[in-house]
């Protein structure tokens, strides 16, 4: 078995697969955004609580690859009680994570989600990983990064 | 059928991907293309490349020749009556939506119907959604069996005398199923409907004649038959094709142009607006003469014999749904428990094994089948049984890598 894949299943990203963390529904006053990856299925519905710009809750919910899955998970936890700014620039270091580019490792505490620094070594599952991340981006109003 | 033989003609066949042989089961996406269709591409760009229907010089005429040549070879492939029948398309996909915009849109009204069925592929389900939408006719869907296959009683029962068209896939993507497209075609006829074929999985497989299906219109694709991308057939029946207004306007299918109004040329280059997809026709023709060589009922037995050889291996492991009926096409849909098909596509990919992973562009079949996705291995007539053994192992490997997860 290649190195290769062993550093795309690790065993943090399995983890959070088998038991995601933050599934579900919030409760009232939230955000709920669907997004899915029309050329795979893969679907998220992500429930955002936002006060006074801060990220108070996220939670999801969806059906997808353990990639997809693993990254929702990871990314609700990463954001949480991050301001609305900083989840975004959270968000385009990772995105410069999956793309194999030099990404900020400084400015924020990357945890779990740099366990999926090895799926930037096969391009076709990055939107996998970059689902949610995107459903976070549209959630919060910012639509047109990319 | 010497598939070792027929390999060799496949030079993309011949490298490792992944330090491993390639193994390439996913050919219902698209087929790989032998090298008669390589080199008849490269000679038509290298010494005839011209435009059709319209120079008076040497290189032009040779190039019609071609074109013309290549429609030709289509008649005799899926026994048109003429090459007026003939319509040189994109695709399966703008075969279809041809017929939907074209027939469709002009006999259909409020209280008709067109049926078709839950396993057909988007290209057979959105021209149709669109055409009722427009219309107010109303879409119905015949029920599938449990397996996956189409009673004939079904038919009777969705088919009504409202019913104005009628279109099926021959052989399904997903399932592999081989619809009885023929029996189908006669209660539609029955009733006063038009039948359609997509015929985009059966036609790189099975012998396909028109007229004995007796459909109105066929419609495929080169690529999946080992021929070039961009290019495939609609063939309609000439008494229908010749009342149909064009799709496209503009170049090539013009007969005489005044300011305020035009005319169209004849049969079937009324429906070829713009320069036509001519490299294209010309690899098809190539592909066709390989296909023909070697023999569709060679080709159509020996990827029966992949699937069922795959089929009793993949059986006899726990954990693994394969969907479909029992008699198929070379398709195998299939699912390993708790493991995510794209998750397997992976694993397969770093073994040099290629299968397609998703909806395979069936999601209503996929509601169906109670998935949202699937994992498919699909076999052409270079593939071997030592790959599917290769596959085999991959799947095993596959449940290896994911079986400490669960």
């Amino acid at each position: 078995m290649s190195s290769n894949l062993d550093q795309l299943y690790r065993q943090v990203i399995m983890d959070h697969y088998k038991n995601p963390r933050n599934k579900g529904q919030l409760g009232e006053d939230t955000v709920t955004i669907n997004m899915n990856n029309p050329t795979c299925g893969d679907r998220i519905q992500l429930h955002l609580k936002v006060e006074d710009g801060q990220i108070a809750d996220a939670k999801f919910d969806g059906e997808g690859c353990s990639i997809s899955l693993a990254s929702a998970s990871m990314m609700t936890q990463s954001v949480k009680n991050l301001s609305v700014e900083d989840a975004i620039k959270l968000a385009h270091i990772f995105y410069d994570m999956m793309l194999g580019k030099d990404y900020d490792d400084t400015s924020f505490d990357l945890g779990d989600i740099e366990a999926l620094q090895g799926v930037s070594k096969f391009p076709a599952r990055i939107k996998c990983a970059t689902l949610a991340w995107k459903a976070m981006e549209k959630g919060v109003g910012n639509e047109e990064e990319n | 059928m010497n598939a070792q033989e027929v390999r060799k003609l496949f030079p993309i066949l011949h490298q490792e991907v992944n330090g491993k042989p390639l193994v390439y089961f996913d050919s219902a996406a698209t087929s790989q293309k032998p090298v008669p269709v390589i080199e008849a591409l490269e000679k038509y760009y290298r010494e005839y490349n011209s435009n059709v229907h319209r120079g008076v010089h040497t290189l032009g005429t040779r190039a019609t020749d071609a074109y013309e040549g290549a429609r030709e070879k289509v008649r005799r492939f899926i026994n048109a009556k003429s090459t007026q029948e003939v319509i040189f398309t994109r695709g399966t996909t703008t075969s279809i939506n041809t017929v939907a915009a074209s027939y469709g849109l002009s006999n259909l009204s409020e209280g008709d119907e067109i049926v078709i069925t839950p396993m057909e592929h988007h290209s057979n389900i959105i021209p149709w959604q669109q055409v009722a939408k427009k219309t107010g006719a109303t879409l119905k869907y015949i029920p599938l069996k449990e397996d996956g296959s189409i009673d004939l009683q079904d038919v009777e029962n969705t088919v009504t005398e409202h019913t104005k068209i009628v279109s099926v896939m021959q052989v399904s993507n997903v399932l592999g199923t081989i619809n009885p497209v023929k029996e189908i075609g006669a209660i539609a006829h029955k009733h006063g409907a038009i039948m359609v074929v997509d015929g985009a999985q059966s036609t790189p497989h099975l012998k396909v004649d028109v007229q004995d299906l007796d459909c109105d219109f066929f419609a495929f694709s080169s690529h999946k038959m080992c021929g070039p991308t961009g290019i495939g057939v609609l063939y309609g029946k000439k008494a229908l094709l010749s009342k149909m207004e064009p799709v496209e306007f503009g170049g090539e299918m013009i007969d005489f142009v005044d300011l305020y109004d035009s005319t169209w040329k004849e049969l079937p280059w009324k429906f070829e607006g713009g320069t036509p997809i001519i490299a294209g026709a010309i690899g098809l023709g190539a592909a066709i003469d390989f296909l023909s060589d070697i023999g569709l009922d060679n080709i159509h037995r020996h990827e029966e014999e992949l699937a069922k050889y795959a089929i009793e291996q993949m059986s006899e492991m726990e954990g693994i749904t394969i969907y479909g009926p029992k008699e198929r096409a070379g398709i195998v849909t299939f699912n390993i428990d708790e493991v995510h098909p794209h998750d397997v596509a992976t694993v397969l990919d770093a073994e040099g094994i290629a299968v397609r992973a998703g909806h395979h562009c069936a999601q209503p079949l996929m509601k169906w089948l109670n998935t949202s996705s699937t994992a498919r291995a699909s076999f052409y007539l270079y593939n071997t049984k030592d790959e599917i053994d290769s596959f085999v192992k991959g799947l095993v490997t596959t449940k290896e890598y994911f079986g400490h997860v669960f």
